[in-house]
């Protein structure tokens, strides 16, 4: 199963991962949780619906984004 | 589990300080990528603008220099004839290739100079604060055109593709974008065509990146995505000015 993992204290909150890049929308800015720079970093909702196509990671500018399969 | 996106070797480990949202990462990590695949790391040397990408010396995993604003593509030339073995490319932003290196990316281009040079156009001035920028588009605003570009009194921007492909010396010309994950893996493909002629000593490479400046255009990074799109890409056309690989066949 592949699986997507967010270094949350690298993660700026930009969002451009979460609108709609994902084939199976299942990054969402995380409303609750705050990181070390003050942001609200993407999250997982649903790792099982992963297809760990990588788009999250080619769109990401720091790179936040690690896939793991 | 094994990692199959992730960090590359060509950046450091020291975390980018751009805005969020920021074109300059995406390119930057391609550039990273590039460096592994094509195997050029050890003998790669950048050269980091004047501007948000003045510290590129600190994120990528290569020798790295910081020449005078504007003056990359002769700094590159200097270094290149006297180390020909040496992968050089030029970093630069809109202020820095088409403001004040003008000159010198005009006469690097016309000597067919072997080098790769990346611009990025982002329309504005990022680093000092969103001001009127050669490649401002008309109507548009920023810190010096409050009303919005007017072509009466700032003139047109200057469109560096179309610009470069009047002359008879480059060797590559391509303007991509960072829109949609297809333009930026199109980007990559077009970054390596650029290094990948300078591999093969076949001359000066210009590639053109429309990217995003959340902060300076006054937008979220997702509006500022949607803009490229919608009204940058319309009047920056995306493709190929100059290729003479097709050109010779």
């Amino acid at each position: 199963m592949p699986e997507v993992k967010i270094l949350e204290d690298v993660c700026k909150g930009c969002g451009l991962c979460c609108d709609g890049i994902c084939p199976v929308n299942i990054l969402i800015l995380s409303p609750n949780r705050i990181n070390s720079s003050g942001y609200h970093p993407a999250t997982v909702t649903d790792m099982e619906k992963c297809t760990g196509c990588g788009y999250c990671y080619i769109t990401c500018p720091e790179p936040a984004i690690e896939v793991y399969k | 589990m094994k990692l199959i996106f992730g960090r590359p070797a060509g950046l450091t480990e020291v975390n980018q300080r751009y805005c969020p949202g920021c074109g300059h990462g995406i390119v930057h990590r391609l550039i990273a990528e590039l460096l592994v695949e094509l195997d050029i790391r050890e003998r790669a040397v950048g050269i980091a603008p004047v501007g948000c990408a003045v510290f590129a010396d600190e994120y990528f995993n290569c020798d790295m220099i910081q020449p005078p604003h504007g003056r990359g593509p002769a700094v590159a030339t200097g270094i290149k004839r006297a180390r020909p073995d040496c992968i050089l490319f030029s970093y630069q932003g809109d202020g820095d290739l088409a403001a004040i290196g003008t000159a010198e990316t005009v006469h690097a281009a016309a000597r067919n100079e072997n080098i790769t040079v990346i611009f990025i156009n982002n329309a504005i001035y990022g680093m000092t604060g969103g001001q009127l920028a050669p490649t401002t588009l008309p109507g548009m605003r920023s810190t010096t055109s409050v009303q919005g570009r007017d072509t009466g009194k700032q003139g047109y921007p200057i469109k560096v593709c179309e610009l470069l492909a009047g002359l008879d010396g480059p060797y590559y010309l391509e303007r991509c974008a960072l829109d949609t994950p297809k333009n930026i893996i199109r980007t990559k493909k077009v970054l390596k065509t650029a290094f990948q002629n300078q591999i093969n000593n076949k001359g000066f490479s210009l590639v053109e990146i429309l990217s995003m400046c959340p902060t300076g255009w006054g937008m979220t990074p997702v509006q500022s995505k949607k803009w490229i799109s919608e009204v940058m890409s319309k009047y920056y056309p995306l493709g190929e000015f100059r290729n003479r690989a097709k050109e010779e066949k």
